[in-house]
């Protein structure tokens, strides 16, 4: 089982991050995934994130206890989200938006210019799923091919190819981290 | 009978809980639904109003809540399946006219996403606080059923039971659904239009002249036909006779209101859904519904490594209340363990019914939020621990509490 926090400010696509990758997991990797979603009453700006819990049998208690994951998009959802965060966990962050602390415990931090690499794609709407494509190759909770079917459906028709560039930006970057750490 | 196919839209989908109910109203053969948007209960309306036309369906944004159940009584009576979706205010609003549809023995489906209140609370989460609400919110005596749903695939799933029991009863059929449930997302399979069985409308087919609105079939439910259709129908909220003309006397008042509650009483066995495991051989059962079913399933494995025998007793039918099956069970248990995110509702229902027989243990939740399991489990462990009965409910003080207001580690009432 592997419990992952999404964490940001409305409008940059947390929630959309989180039924992306739980589509994926849930109907083309055949796992059980649960997305449970938490915002303000602001539509765009206010704290935003969303919580997925995968699993290889059926979820019961649906919500993030210690995060195995935790997908950092703004400095708000990182101070509020991080003290969540197992001992062993994984920290996800966009480097432009977040300066995270020395890790506690075997913490392992890896970041990517996200929102930069969106800006450098023609829109930093897709920054989000820079960061999916980077989630996917780091941590390999959901396959690579789930999440490429994952994604017509999830995002506007007119939009899907820049996504796909942005999924696939973000997954090389992250194959890159891997390679360069061994 | 079979669905329309057309209100089916079959397949695999990654969806939330509003939504797969506003697809399950569809489904079950609902062509109108009147609302008035309130968070968290919007994308189930949407959800609707999406599709409806597909299936020659409609959504119509009334002018409030009570215009909303207004609508769907009228619409009911024109010969449709109708729903209105609601939460927290919208819901008290509704009251009245529940009444209203209870008397005139109207099938409808409401669907409350509850909120955390009291008043407009926390709109974005989550509470289970009007379970009491939904029994006895309107005025004088009636009953209705009342359905809690724990997943989106249930929401899908039991939307369609609620207007299959609708039309069966003739009764308002509540979906008591919460914020949680309603804005979880996960996989939901919509089968096809020939494997979903619906109820069909009760319609009188005799002479027009003949025809009686409440005059009722040997199971005490009537037939309906539509407004006009050239039928002579008079509907009132007032007590009423067969021809549906108001009547004041007192035998016929009793009679009257005995068969409205009685044509559900008399049926509980029917209409009653729990799911229970473990059941046997328990000490402590853990009795629970919508969300809090589903947390507290950690709560009991945890109890369980540590070798205390806890049952789980999940209410999917809060109401009409399981009364037999918890008195029985109370004779052979040690305690019920209620978690709940109220201050004490259902828990009092299930105390009500052990007789004294066992002891009934709360843990309350203020709401915006779901238990923390551990809380469930300490007091499994507390009520496995108890020698001998305690008067009346114990209310557990969660770690949430104690860190609040400090205090020991149980309020005893």
């Amino acid at each position: 089982m592997a419990e992952i926090r999404f964490a940001g400010y409305g409008g940059q696509g947390i929630i959309r991050s989180g039924i992306i990758a739980g589509k994926a997991a849930s109907i083309h990797d055949n796992k059980y995934a649960t997305m449970s979603q938490s915002f303000g009453p602001e539509a765009r700006g206010g704290a935003c994130s969303s919580q997925l819990v995968v699993s290889e049998t059926k979820v019961l208690y649906p919500y993030v206890v210690a995060a195995d994951v935790l997908v950092a998009m703004s400095q708000e959802g990182y101070d509020k989200f991080e003290p969540e965060l197992g001992d062993k966990g994984l920290l996800l962050i966009d480097e432009d938006m977040v300066k995270s602390k020395p890790p506690r415990g075997k913490i392992k931090i890896l970041s990517i210019p996200a929102t930069r690499f969106a800006e450098q794609l023609g829109n930093k709407i897709v920054a989000n799923v820079v960061m999916l494509g980077f989630f996917t190759a780091i941590t390999k909770i959901v396959s690579y091919e789930a999440m490429k079917k994952a994604l017509p459906g999830s995002v506007p028709d007119k939009a899907l190819a820049l996504n796909q560039s942005a999924f696939e930006k973000g997954h090389d970057y992250g194959k890159q981290q891997l390679a360069s750490a061994q | 009978m079979k669905t329309d196919p057309r209100a089916v839209k079959t397949g695999v989908y990654y969806i939330d809980g509003d939504v797969a109910a506003g697809l399950g109203a569809l489904a079950a053969g609902c062509t109108f639904i009147g609302g008035y948007p309130i968070t968290p209960s919007t994308e189930a309306a949407e959800a609707f109003a999406r599709v409806a036309p597909s299936a020659g369906a409609m959504f119509i944004q009334m002018e409030d809540e009570l215009g909303s159940i207004a609508s769907i009584i009228g619409a009911a009576w024109a010969g449709v399946k109708s729903m209105t979706i609601t939460s927290g205010p919208g819901y008290s609003l509704m009251m009245e006219n529940i009444g209203l549809g209870a008397m005139l023995e109207t099938p409808f489906v409401l669907l409350n996403i509850q909120r955390a209140g009291p008043s407009t609370g926390v709109p974005t989460k989550t509470g289970q606080a009007d379970m009491m609400q939904s029994r006895w919110g309107s005025h004088g005596d009636y009953e209705l059923i009342a359905i809690a749903p724990d997943s989106p695939q249930e929401m899908f799933d039991y939307t369609i039971k609620a207007f299959n029991l609708a039309e069966r009863y003739r009764c308002p059929v509540m979906i008591m659904s919460d914020e949680c449930v309603g804005h979880m997302t996960e996989k939901v399979v919509i089968p096809r239009a020939e494997e979903i069985e619906i109820e069909p409308r009760r319609f009188y087919t005799g002479l027009p002249d003949e025809y009686l609105p409440f005059k009722p079939d040997a199971d005490l439910v009537p037939k309906m036909v539509k407004a006009g259709d050239g039928y002579n129908l008079y509907i009132t909220g007032l007590i009423h006779d067969e021809r549906g003309y108001p009547v004041k006397n007192e035998e016929f008042k009793s009679a009257y209101v005995r068969r409205l509650v009685d044509k559900i009483r008399l049926n509980k066995d029917k209409i009653i859904e729990i799911k229970e495991e473990g059941i046997s051989g328990a000490e402590v059962i853990v009795v629970s519904y919508g969300i809090s079913s589903r947390v507290a399933v950690r709560g009991i494995e945890r109890a369980r490594e540590k070798g205390i025998k806890v049952g789980n007793l999940r209410l999917v039918t809060v109401w009409p209340f399981p009364d037999e099956k918890i008195c029985e069970l109370a004779k052979t248990i040690k305690a019920f363990v209620v978690p709940e995110i109220n201050y004490g509702q259902i828990v009092y229902e299930v105390d009500r019914c052990s007789h004294g027989k066992a002891n009934v243990v709360l843990v309350p939740h203020g709401g915006s939020g779901v238990h923390n399991p551990d809380d469930i489990f300490d007091a499994i462990v507390y009520a496995a621990k108890q020698e001998g009965k305690i008067e009346g409910v114990v209310e557990y003080k969660t770690k949430l509490e104690k860190s609040i207001f400090g205090g020991g580690n149980k309020l005893k009432k």
